[in-house]
Protein backbone atom coordinates (compact mmCIF):
# COMPACT_ATOMS: atom_id res chain seq x y z
CA UNK A 1 0.00 0.00 0.00
CA UNK A 2 2.97 2.37 0.76
CA UNK A 3 4.16 1.38 -2.89
CA UNK A 4 0.86 3.52 -4.40
CA UNK A 5 0.79 5.72 -2.19
CA UNK A 6 4.87 6.66 -3.47
CA UNK A 7 3.72 6.45 -6.81
CA UNK A 8 0.78 8.78 -6.33
CA UNK A 9 2.97 11.38 -4.46
CA UNK A 10 5.28 11.06 -7.24
CA UNK A 11 2.12 11.81 -9.90
CA UNK A 12 1.76 14.53 -8.08
CA UNK A 13 5.60 15.98 -8.25
CA UNK A 14 5.74 14.92 -11.49
CA UNK A 15 2.53 16.92 -12.51
CA UNK A 16 4.45 20.27 -10.87
CA UNK A 17 7.39 19.35 -13.10
CA UNK A 18 5.24 18.63 -15.90
CA UNK A 19 3.59 22.34 -15.96
CA UNK A 20 7.14 23.48 -16.01
CA UNK A 21 8.10 21.60 -18.49
CA UNK A 22 5.51 23.39 -20.67
CA UNK A 23 6.63 26.29 -19.90
CA UNK A 24 10.49 25.55 -21.50
CA UNK A 25 9.76 23.25 -24.38
CA UNK A 26 6.98 26.01 -25.66
CA UNK A 27 9.66 28.25 -25.95
CA UNK A 28 12.40 26.32 -27.06
CA UNK A 29 9.64 24.80 -30.05
CA UNK A 30 8.68 27.82 -30.95
CA UNK A 31 11.40 30.98 -30.14
CA UNK A 32 14.40 28.37 -30.59
CA UNK A 33 15.86 29.17 -26.78
CA UNK A 34 16.28 27.78 -23.30
CA UNK A 35 14.40 30.41 -21.35
CA UNK A 36 16.82 29.20 -18.20
CA UNK A 37 14.45 32.14 -15.91
CA UNK A 38 11.55 30.19 -16.32
CA UNK A 39 12.52 28.41 -12.92
CA UNK A 40 12.45 32.02 -11.17
CA UNK A 41 9.20 33.21 -12.87
CA UNK A 42 7.42 30.19 -10.56
CA UNK A 43 9.33 31.76 -7.84
CA UNK A 44 7.71 35.14 -8.31
CA UNK A 45 4.52 33.68 -8.75
CA UNK A 46 4.52 32.34 -5.38
CA UNK A 47 5.77 35.45 -3.94
CA UNK A 48 2.77 37.07 -5.36
CA UNK A 49 0.14 34.55 -4.38
CA UNK A 50 1.71 34.24 -1.40
CA UNK A 51 1.71 38.43 -0.30
CA UNK A 52 -1.90 38.89 -2.04
CA UNK A 53 -3.02 36.23 0.79
CA UNK A 54 -0.74 37.19 3.53
CA UNK A 55 -0.82 40.91 3.54
CA UNK A 56 -3.69 41.87 1.30
CA UNK A 57 -5.86 39.15 2.41
CA UNK A 58 -7.24 38.00 -0.68
CA UNK A 59 -8.95 35.04 -1.39
CA UNK A 60 -7.00 31.67 -3.19
CA UNK A 61 -8.73 32.00 -6.15
CA UNK A 62 -8.08 35.57 -6.24
CA UNK A 63 -4.42 35.45 -4.96
CA UNK A 64 -3.70 32.58 -8.00
CA UNK A 65 -5.24 35.25 -10.29
CA UNK A 66 -2.85 38.16 -9.51
CA UNK A 67 0.04 35.01 -9.38
CA UNK A 68 -1.02 34.42 -13.00
CA UNK A 69 -1.00 38.12 -14.39
CA UNK A 70 1.83 38.84 -12.50
CA UNK A 71 3.75 36.50 -14.07
CA UNK A 72 2.60 36.94 -17.64
CA UNK A 73 3.49 40.61 -17.38
CA UNK A 74 6.77 39.75 -16.32
CA UNK A 75 7.52 36.79 -19.00
CA UNK A 76 6.43 38.81 -22.04
CA UNK A 77 8.33 41.62 -20.57
CA UNK A 78 11.55 39.57 -20.15
CA UNK A 79 11.01 38.03 -23.82
CA UNK A 80 10.83 41.74 -24.99
CA UNK A 81 13.35 43.36 -22.69
CA UNK A 82 16.54 40.84 -22.45
CA UNK A 83 15.53 38.43 -25.56
CA UNK A 84 14.08 39.92 -28.38
CA UNK A 85 16.55 42.57 -28.89
CA UNK A 86 19.22 39.62 -29.05
CA UNK A 87 17.48 37.69 -31.99
CA UNK A 88 19.40 38.30 -34.73
CA UNK A 89 22.79 37.68 -32.51
CA UNK A 90 25.15 35.80 -34.30
CA UNK A 91 24.79 32.73 -32.28
CA UNK A 92 22.18 31.00 -29.72
CA UNK A 93 24.96 31.07 -26.98
CA UNK A 94 24.33 34.85 -26.69
CA UNK A 95 20.52 34.06 -25.80
CA UNK A 96 21.25 31.36 -23.49
CA UNK A 97 24.42 33.29 -21.31
CA UNK A 98 21.00 36.34 -21.26
CA UNK A 99 18.66 33.59 -20.26
CA UNK A 100 21.28 32.42 -17.41
CA UNK A 101 21.78 36.65 -16.28
CA UNK A 102 18.19 36.99 -15.81
CA UNK A 103 17.75 34.14 -13.61
CA UNK A 104 20.07 35.56 -11.17
CA UNK A 105 18.49 39.11 -11.59
CA UNK A 106 15.20 37.65 -10.42
CA UNK A 107 16.59 35.83 -7.75
CA UNK A 108 18.53 38.61 -6.08
CA UNK A 109 15.91 40.95 -6.94
CA UNK A 110 13.69 38.92 -4.98
CA UNK A 111 15.98 38.46 -2.03
CA UNK A 112 16.24 42.06 -1.89
CA UNK A 113 12.73 42.34 -1.70
CA UNK A 114 11.52 39.32 0.34
CA UNK A 115 14.80 39.04 2.17
CA UNK A 116 16.57 34.87 2.77
CA UNK A 117 14.50 33.83 5.24
CA UNK A 118 12.14 31.07 4.12
CA UNK A 119 8.39 32.03 4.48
CA UNK A 120 5.43 29.81 4.72
CA UNK A 121 3.47 29.92 2.68
CA UNK A 122 -0.54 29.40 3.45
CA UNK A 123 -2.76 26.51 2.58
CA UNK A 124 -4.42 27.58 -0.88
CA UNK A 125 -6.13 23.77 -0.67
CA UNK A 126 -8.76 23.54 2.15
CA UNK A 127 -10.16 19.96 1.06
CA UNK A 128 -8.61 17.21 3.18
CA UNK A 129 -8.68 14.65 0.58
CA UNK A 130 -9.50 11.26 0.36
CA UNK A 131 -9.36 8.05 2.25
CA UNK A 132 -9.18 4.47 0.54
CA UNK A 133 -8.34 1.07 1.96
CA UNK A 134 -10.07 1.50 5.12
CA UNK A 135 -7.73 4.43 5.86
CA UNK A 136 -4.59 2.69 4.91
CA UNK A 137 -4.30 5.10 1.90
CA UNK A 138 -4.43 8.77 2.52
CA UNK A 139 -4.22 11.10 -0.82
CA UNK A 140 -4.12 14.74 0.23
CA UNK A 141 -6.70 17.21 -1.47
CA UNK A 142 -3.02 19.29 -2.78
CA UNK A 143 -2.24 15.69 -4.30
CA UNK A 144 -5.55 15.50 -6.49
CA UNK A 145 -5.60 18.76 -6.95
CA UNK A 146 -2.27 19.07 -8.37
CA UNK A 147 -2.76 15.95 -10.78
CA UNK A 148 -6.11 17.32 -11.87
CA UNK A 149 -5.11 20.75 -12.92
CA UNK A 150 -1.90 19.28 -14.72
CA UNK A 151 -4.53 16.97 -16.63
CA UNK A 152 -6.77 20.14 -17.51
CA UNK A 153 -3.91 22.02 -18.63
CA UNK A 154 -2.63 19.14 -20.94
CA UNK A 155 -5.57 18.95 -22.67
CA UNK A 156 -6.87 22.55 -23.21
CA UNK A 157 -3.13 23.39 -24.59
CA UNK A 158 -2.98 20.71 -26.86
CA UNK A 159 -6.13 22.11 -27.87
CA UNK A 160 -4.74 24.96 -28.29
CA UNK A 161 -1.95 24.72 -30.44
CA UNK A 162 -3.99 22.34 -32.76
CA UNK A 163 -7.20 23.85 -33.66
CA UNK A 164 -6.50 28.12 -33.09
CA UNK A 165 -5.37 30.41 -35.14
CA UNK A 166 -2.35 31.43 -33.24
CA UNK A 167 -1.80 27.67 -31.99
CA UNK A 168 -1.26 27.24 -35.89
CA UNK A 169 0.79 30.40 -36.26
CA UNK A 170 2.89 28.34 -33.40
CA UNK A 171 3.64 25.81 -35.14
CA UNK A 172 4.13 27.30 -38.36
CA UNK A 173 6.99 29.71 -36.94
CA UNK A 174 8.28 26.66 -35.18
CA UNK A 175 9.03 25.27 -38.55
CA UNK A 176 10.43 28.04 -40.34
CA UNK A 177 10.33 31.32 -39.28
CA UNK A 178 11.04 32.84 -42.19
CA UNK A 179 8.61 30.87 -44.45
CA UNK A 180 5.69 32.49 -42.28
CA UNK A 181 6.97 35.62 -41.87
CA UNK A 182 6.48 35.90 -45.79
CA UNK A 183 2.95 34.36 -45.24
CA UNK A 184 1.88 37.86 -43.41
CA UNK A 185 2.21 35.68 -39.66
CA UNK A 186 3.61 37.86 -36.63
CA UNK A 187 6.37 36.45 -35.67
CA UNK A 188 7.54 38.93 -32.62
CA UNK A 189 3.30 38.62 -31.45
CA UNK A 190 3.83 34.83 -31.82
CA UNK A 191 6.54 34.42 -29.64
CA UNK A 192 5.46 36.94 -27.39
CA UNK A 193 2.34 35.02 -26.84
CA UNK A 194 4.63 31.36 -26.01
CA UNK A 195 5.79 33.29 -23.26
CA UNK A 196 2.79 34.62 -21.49
CA UNK A 197 1.45 31.46 -22.20
CA UNK A 198 4.38 29.69 -20.35
CA UNK A 199 5.03 32.21 -18.08
CA UNK A 200 1.19 31.70 -16.38
CA UNK A 201 1.44 28.58 -16.76
CA UNK A 202 4.92 28.85 -14.26
CA UNK A 203 2.44 30.84 -12.30
CA UNK A 204 -0.28 28.06 -11.63
CA UNK A 205 3.20 25.81 -10.85
CA UNK A 206 4.55 28.13 -8.53
CA UNK A 207 1.53 27.79 -6.44
CA UNK A 208 0.70 24.07 -6.27
CA UNK A 209 4.30 23.42 -5.61
CA UNK A 210 3.92 25.83 -2.75
CA UNK A 211 1.36 24.11 -1.65
CA UNK A 212 2.80 20.45 -1.22
CA UNK A 213 6.40 22.20 -0.30
CA UNK A 214 4.77 24.82 2.18
CA UNK A 215 8.76 26.68 2.04
CA UNK A 216 9.42 30.04 0.16
CA UNK A 217 12.42 31.28 -0.75
CA UNK A 218 14.21 32.95 -3.27
CA UNK A 219 15.38 30.00 -4.73
CA UNK A 220 12.61 27.91 -4.35
CA UNK A 221 12.25 27.86 -8.21
CA UNK A 222 15.62 27.32 -9.28
CA UNK A 223 16.21 23.08 -8.59
CA UNK A 224 12.59 22.48 -9.79
CA UNK A 225 13.32 24.78 -12.74
CA UNK A 226 16.29 22.75 -13.58
CA UNK A 227 14.44 19.85 -12.95
CA UNK A 228 11.76 20.39 -15.40
CA UNK A 229 14.00 21.25 -18.26
CA UNK A 230 15.44 17.90 -17.56
CA UNK A 231 11.87 16.33 -17.78
CA UNK A 232 11.32 18.34 -21.09
CA UNK A 233 14.67 16.94 -22.83
CA UNK A 234 13.55 13.39 -20.94
CA UNK A 235 10.39 13.83 -22.99
CA UNK A 236 11.93 15.38 -26.01
CA UNK A 237 12.37 18.88 -25.99
CA UNK A 238 9.88 20.96 -28.22
CA UNK A 239 7.11 18.54 -27.87
CA UNK A 240 4.39 18.89 -25.23
CA UNK A 241 3.40 15.72 -24.48
CA UNK A 242 6.71 15.05 -24.37
CA UNK A 243 7.23 17.59 -21.46
CA UNK A 244 3.86 16.08 -19.87
CA UNK A 245 5.44 12.18 -19.75
CA UNK A 246 8.76 13.47 -18.78
CA UNK A 247 7.47 16.01 -16.00
CA UNK A 248 5.51 13.08 -14.58
CA UNK A 249 8.16 9.92 -15.30
CA UNK A 250 11.06 12.43 -13.37
CA UNK A 251 8.11 13.08 -10.45
CA UNK A 252 7.75 9.64 -10.05
CA UNK A 253 11.20 8.46 -10.20
CA UNK A 254 12.57 11.10 -7.56
CA UNK A 255 9.66 10.27 -5.52
CA UNK A 256 10.22 6.38 -5.53
CA UNK A 257 14.08 6.80 -5.16
CA UNK A 258 13.64 8.95 -2.36
CA UNK A 259 11.59 6.50 -0.82
CA UNK A 260 13.51 3.14 -1.82
CA UNK A 261 17.01 4.22 -2.25
CA UNK A 262 18.37 7.07 -0.88
CA UNK A 263 16.35 10.54 0.02
CA UNK A 264 20.35 12.23 -0.63
CA UNK A 265 20.48 10.52 -3.87
CA UNK A 266 17.43 10.91 -5.40
CA UNK A 267 18.54 14.07 -7.26
CA UNK A 268 21.47 12.12 -8.80
CA UNK A 269 19.72 9.33 -9.60
CA UNK A 270 16.84 11.40 -11.66
CA UNK A 271 20.37 13.03 -13.40
CA UNK A 272 21.76 9.29 -14.56
CA UNK A 273 18.30 8.55 -15.78
CA UNK A 274 18.41 11.75 -18.03
CA UNK A 275 22.19 10.72 -18.96
CA UNK A 276 21.05 6.78 -19.86
CA UNK A 277 17.94 8.31 -22.13
CA UNK A 278 19.63 10.30 -24.03
CA UNK A 279 22.48 8.07 -24.68
CA UNK A 280 19.93 5.43 -25.80
CA UNK A 281 17.66 8.04 -27.17
CA UNK A 282 19.06 11.23 -28.18
CA UNK A 283 16.43 13.43 -28.71
CA UNK A 284 14.39 12.49 -25.76
CA UNK A 285 11.39 9.55 -25.46
CA UNK A 286 8.89 11.72 -28.41
CA UNK A 287 11.37 13.78 -29.72
CA UNK A 288 11.76 14.45 -33.40
CA UNK A 289 14.44 12.68 -35.33
CA UNK A 290 16.53 15.71 -36.68
CA UNK A 291 16.37 15.97 -40.28
CA UNK A 292 19.30 15.91 -42.62
CA UNK A 293 19.12 18.89 -44.89
CA UNK A 294 20.64 17.82 -48.17
CA UNK B 1 -3.50 48.38 -68.32
CA UNK B 2 -2.09 50.10 -64.89
CA UNK B 3 1.44 49.40 -63.83
CA UNK B 4 1.46 47.25 -60.35
CA UNK B 5 4.64 46.77 -59.44
CA UNK B 6 7.17 49.51 -60.43
CA UNK B 7 11.12 49.29 -59.53
CA UNK B 8 13.04 52.06 -59.17
CA UNK B 9 17.53 51.86 -59.00
CA UNK B 10 16.99 49.12 -56.79
CA UNK B 11 20.36 48.46 -55.20
CA UNK B 12 22.17 46.72 -51.84
CA UNK B 13 25.80 45.29 -51.38
CA UNK B 14 26.85 42.87 -49.39
CA UNK B 15 29.94 43.89 -48.08
CA UNK B 16 31.44 45.13 -50.85
CA UNK B 17 30.17 42.99 -53.39
CA UNK B 18 27.37 45.00 -54.85
CA UNK B 19 24.67 42.29 -55.26
CA UNK B 20 22.13 44.49 -57.15
CA UNK B 21 22.79 47.75 -58.72
CA UNK B 22 20.17 50.34 -60.39
CA UNK B 23 17.45 47.47 -61.11
CA UNK B 24 14.23 48.88 -62.73
CA UNK B 25 11.29 47.14 -63.33
CA UNK B 26 7.45 47.82 -64.02
CA UNK B 27 4.89 45.36 -64.51
CA UNK B 28 1.49 46.13 -65.35
CA UNK B 29 -1.80 44.39 -63.90
CA UNK B 30 -2.35 40.43 -65.01
CA UNK B 31 1.05 40.90 -66.58
CA UNK B 32 3.01 37.33 -67.02
CA UNK B 33 6.34 38.53 -66.25
CA UNK B 34 9.82 36.41 -66.75
CA UNK B 35 13.49 37.60 -64.49
CA UNK B 36 15.90 35.14 -66.07
CA UNK B 37 20.06 35.63 -65.87
CA UNK B 38 22.70 33.45 -65.44
CA UNK B 39 23.37 31.59 -61.79
CA UNK B 40 24.60 34.48 -58.89
CA UNK B 41 23.07 36.99 -61.18
CA UNK B 42 20.99 38.42 -58.21
CA UNK B 43 17.45 37.14 -59.11
CA UNK B 44 16.62 35.27 -55.56
CA UNK B 45 18.31 38.80 -53.98
CA UNK B 46 15.93 40.87 -56.08
CA UNK B 47 12.57 38.87 -54.50
CA UNK B 48 13.86 39.17 -51.15
CA UNK B 49 14.19 42.78 -51.36
CA UNK B 50 10.72 42.71 -53.03
CA UNK B 51 9.43 41.00 -50.09
CA UNK B 52 11.78 43.08 -47.35
CA UNK B 53 13.97 40.51 -46.22
CA UNK B 54 16.41 42.14 -47.49
CA UNK B 55 16.62 46.46 -47.07
CA UNK B 56 17.74 47.80 -50.09
CA UNK B 57 20.13 50.36 -49.61
CA UNK B 58 19.17 52.61 -52.84
CA UNK B 59 16.01 53.21 -55.05
CA UNK B 60 12.24 52.87 -53.93
CA UNK B 61 9.45 49.61 -54.52
CA UNK B 62 6.29 51.06 -55.50
CA UNK B 63 3.19 48.65 -55.62
CA UNK B 64 -0.31 49.81 -56.46
CA UNK B 65 0.82 52.91 -55.90
CA UNK B 66 1.87 52.77 -52.47
CA UNK B 67 5.59 52.58 -51.29
CA UNK B 68 6.37 49.74 -49.75
CA UNK B 69 10.61 50.15 -49.91
CA UNK B 70 12.25 48.89 -46.28
CA UNK B 71 8.76 47.92 -44.74
CA UNK B 72 8.91 44.95 -42.29
CA UNK B 73 8.05 41.76 -44.56
CA UNK B 74 5.00 41.13 -42.41
CA UNK B 75 3.65 44.13 -43.45
CA UNK B 76 4.53 43.45 -47.48
CA UNK B 77 2.99 40.39 -47.39
CA UNK B 78 -0.16 42.46 -46.29
CA UNK B 79 0.09 45.28 -48.77
CA UNK B 80 0.05 42.05 -51.54
CA UNK B 81 3.78 40.44 -52.38
CA UNK B 82 3.42 36.69 -51.66
CA UNK B 83 6.03 34.23 -53.02
CA UNK B 84 6.73 30.82 -53.61
CA UNK B 85 10.80 29.67 -52.84
CA UNK B 86 13.67 28.07 -55.10
CA UNK B 87 13.66 25.32 -52.46
CA UNK B 88 10.43 23.98 -51.41
CA UNK B 89 9.63 25.92 -47.77
CA UNK B 90 6.49 24.32 -46.82
CA UNK B 91 5.55 23.81 -43.22
CA UNK B 92 6.36 19.96 -43.32
CA UNK B 93 4.63 18.97 -40.12
CA UNK B 94 1.46 20.94 -40.75
CA UNK B 95 -1.55 19.10 -42.55
CA UNK B 96 -1.88 20.67 -46.09
CA UNK B 97 -5.20 22.66 -45.04
CA UNK B 98 -2.94 24.02 -42.15
CA UNK B 99 -0.64 25.10 -44.47
CA UNK B 100 -3.27 26.90 -46.99
CA UNK B 101 -5.05 28.66 -43.43
CA UNK B 102 -1.68 30.11 -42.30
CA UNK B 103 -1.63 32.14 -45.35
CA UNK B 104 -5.15 33.08 -44.37
CA UNK B 105 -4.13 34.48 -40.89
CA UNK B 106 -4.36 38.03 -42.55
CA UNK B 107 -7.31 38.22 -43.58
CA UNK B 108 -9.29 36.46 -40.46
CA UNK B 109 -9.26 37.44 -37.38
CA UNK B 110 -10.01 36.47 -33.43
CA UNK B 111 -8.06 36.74 -30.50
CA UNK B 112 -6.05 34.12 -28.73
CA UNK B 113 -8.10 35.00 -25.47
CA UNK B 114 -11.15 34.36 -27.78
CA UNK B 115 -9.59 30.99 -29.14
CA UNK B 116 -8.63 29.72 -25.59
CA UNK B 117 -12.48 30.32 -24.33
CA UNK B 118 -14.61 29.28 -27.86
CA UNK B 119 -16.06 32.22 -27.73
CA UNK B 120 -18.77 32.40 -30.79
CA UNK B 121 -16.19 34.25 -33.29
CA UNK B 122 -14.04 31.73 -33.16
CA UNK B 123 -16.05 28.76 -34.48
CA UNK B 124 -17.45 31.43 -37.42
CA UNK B 125 -13.95 32.41 -38.44
CA UNK B 126 -12.53 29.01 -37.82
CA UNK B 127 -15.44 28.13 -40.37
CA UNK B 128 -14.80 30.63 -43.15
CA UNK B 129 -10.77 29.30 -43.32
CA UNK B 130 -11.60 26.21 -43.63
CA UNK B 131 -14.37 26.80 -46.28
CA UNK B 132 -11.69 29.39 -47.95
CA UNK B 133 -8.66 26.79 -47.74
CA UNK B 134 -10.73 24.17 -49.05
CA UNK B 135 -11.86 25.94 -52.03
CA UNK B 136 -8.50 26.97 -52.95
CA UNK B 137 -7.12 23.07 -52.48
CA UNK B 138 -9.99 22.51 -54.89
CA UNK B 139 -8.94 24.68 -57.24
CA UNK B 140 -5.13 22.83 -57.53
CA UNK B 141 -6.77 19.52 -57.29
CA UNK B 142 -5.45 18.61 -53.57
CA UNK B 143 -8.75 18.44 -51.77
CA UNK B 144 -8.11 15.12 -50.69
CA UNK B 145 -4.65 15.49 -49.39
CA UNK B 146 -6.10 18.09 -46.95
CA UNK B 147 -5.40 16.12 -43.99
CA UNK B 148 -2.13 14.48 -45.29
CA UNK B 149 1.24 16.08 -43.86
CA UNK B 150 3.04 18.35 -46.08
CA UNK B 151 5.98 16.70 -46.10
CA UNK B 152 4.42 13.64 -47.39
CA UNK B 153 3.32 15.31 -50.54
CA UNK B 154 4.62 14.22 -53.91
CA UNK B 155 6.73 16.62 -55.07
CA UNK B 156 4.64 18.11 -57.97
CA UNK B 157 2.19 18.72 -55.28
CA UNK B 158 4.34 20.39 -53.12
CA UNK B 159 5.56 23.24 -55.74
CA UNK B 160 1.28 23.25 -56.11
CA UNK B 161 0.50 23.38 -52.42
CA UNK B 162 2.96 26.29 -52.20
CA UNK B 163 1.23 28.53 -54.86
CA UNK B 164 -1.60 28.01 -52.96
CA UNK B 165 -0.54 28.97 -49.40
CA UNK B 166 0.58 32.25 -51.43
CA UNK B 167 -2.57 33.03 -52.71
CA UNK B 168 -3.84 32.50 -49.56
CA UNK B 169 -2.74 35.64 -48.76
CA UNK B 170 -4.89 37.30 -51.16
CA UNK B 171 -1.73 39.13 -52.77
CA UNK B 172 -1.71 41.33 -55.72
CA UNK B 173 1.60 40.17 -56.64
CA UNK B 174 2.50 36.67 -56.84
CA UNK B 175 6.46 36.07 -56.99
CA UNK B 176 7.71 32.21 -58.35
CA UNK B 177 11.12 31.54 -57.46
CA UNK B 178 12.26 28.64 -60.27
CA UNK B 179 8.58 27.03 -60.18
CA UNK B 180 9.90 24.68 -62.62
CA UNK B 181 13.37 23.15 -60.87
CA UNK B 182 13.21 19.46 -60.52
CA UNK B 183 10.89 18.78 -62.80
CA UNK B 184 10.73 16.72 -66.09
CA UNK B 185 9.16 18.11 -69.47
CA UNK B 186 5.59 16.49 -69.05
CA UNK B 187 5.08 18.35 -65.48
CA UNK B 188 6.55 21.69 -66.66
CA UNK B 189 4.31 21.83 -69.19
CA UNK B 190 1.41 21.16 -66.62
CA UNK B 191 3.33 24.22 -64.93
CA UNK B 192 2.97 26.23 -67.27
CA UNK B 193 -0.68 25.69 -68.30
CA UNK B 194 -1.70 25.89 -64.14
CA UNK B 195 0.72 29.37 -64.22
CA UNK B 196 -1.36 30.57 -66.64
CA UNK B 197 -4.96 29.37 -65.27
CA UNK B 198 -3.89 31.26 -62.31
CA UNK B 199 -3.07 34.37 -63.99
CA UNK B 200 -6.84 34.01 -65.43
CA UNK B 201 -8.64 32.73 -62.79
CA UNK B 202 -7.37 34.89 -59.66
CA UNK B 203 -6.66 37.67 -61.74
CA UNK B 204 -3.06 37.91 -61.03
CA UNK B 205 -0.07 39.46 -61.59
CA UNK B 206 2.89 37.03 -61.79
CA UNK B 207 6.75 37.67 -62.03
CA UNK B 208 8.58 34.43 -61.67
CA UNK B 209 12.73 33.57 -62.02
CA UNK B 210 13.43 30.51 -64.01
CA UNK B 211 16.09 28.48 -66.11
CA UNK B 212 13.79 26.67 -68.28
CA UNK B 213 13.75 28.67 -71.64
CA UNK B 214 10.63 26.35 -73.06
CA UNK B 215 8.70 28.01 -69.87
CA UNK B 216 10.10 31.36 -70.36
CA UNK B 217 9.63 31.58 -74.06
CA UNK B 218 6.54 29.72 -73.77
CA UNK B 219 4.13 31.69 -71.06
CA UNK B 220 6.50 35.16 -70.20
CA UNK B 221 5.01 38.44 -72.11
CA UNK B 222 8.00 40.19 -70.99
CA UNK B 223 11.44 39.25 -70.17
CA UNK B 224 14.34 41.13 -67.61
CA UNK B 225 17.83 39.30 -67.64
CA UNK B 226 20.20 40.02 -65.05
CA UNK B 227 23.61 39.42 -65.66
CA UNK B 228 26.22 40.50 -62.17
CA UNK B 229 23.38 42.40 -60.58
CA UNK B 230 22.43 44.86 -63.22
CA UNK B 231 19.69 44.79 -66.24
CA UNK B 232 21.41 43.51 -69.59
CA UNK B 233 18.21 43.36 -71.29
CA UNK B 234 14.29 44.43 -71.03
CA UNK B 235 11.39 44.13 -73.59
CA UNK B 236 9.22 41.86 -74.61
CA UNK B 237 10.23 37.63 -74.57
CA UNK B 238 10.94 37.52 -78.27
CA UNK B 239 13.06 40.56 -78.63
CA UNK B 240 14.76 39.93 -75.46
CA UNK B 241 15.96 36.43 -76.59
CA UNK B 242 16.99 37.46 -80.00
CA UNK B 243 19.36 40.25 -78.26
CA UNK B 244 23.02 39.38 -79.18
CA UNK B 245 23.54 40.20 -75.56
CA UNK B 246 21.92 38.19 -73.56
CA UNK B 247 22.87 35.13 -76.24
CA UNK B 248 26.79 36.19 -75.03
CA UNK B 249 25.70 36.22 -71.30
CA UNK B 250 23.82 32.71 -71.60
CA UNK B 251 26.49 31.01 -74.19
CA UNK B 252 29.74 32.46 -74.01
CA UNK B 253 31.37 34.55 -76.79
Amino acid sequence: MSFISYLINGLSLGSVYAIIALGYTMVYGIAKMLNFAHGDVIMIGAYAALISMTQAGLSPVIAILIAVVVCTVLGMAIERIAYRPLSKASSTLVVLITAIGVSYLLQNVALLIFGANAQTFPTVIQWKGVSLAGGRLNISGETIVTIAVCLIIMAALITFVQKTKSGQAMRAVSEDRGAAQLMGINVNGTIALTFAIGSALAAIAGVLLCSTYPSLTPYTGAMPGIKAFVAAVFGGIGSIPGAFIGGILLGIIEIISKAYISSQMADAIVFAVLIIVLLVKPTGLLGKKIQEKV
Amino acid sequence: METLLDVKNLGISFGGLRAVNAFDISIKKEELYGLIGPNGAGKTTIFNLLTGVYRPDSGKVILDGVDITGRKVTDISKAGVARTFQNIRLFRQLTVADNVKVGLHNQHHYTAVEGILRLPRYSRVEKEMDDKAMELLKVFDLEDYADHLAANLPYGQQRKLEIARALATNPKLLLLDEPAAGMNPNETGALMEMIQFVREKFHMTILLIEHDMKLVSGICEKLTVLNFGEVLAQGETSKVLNNPKVITAYLGE
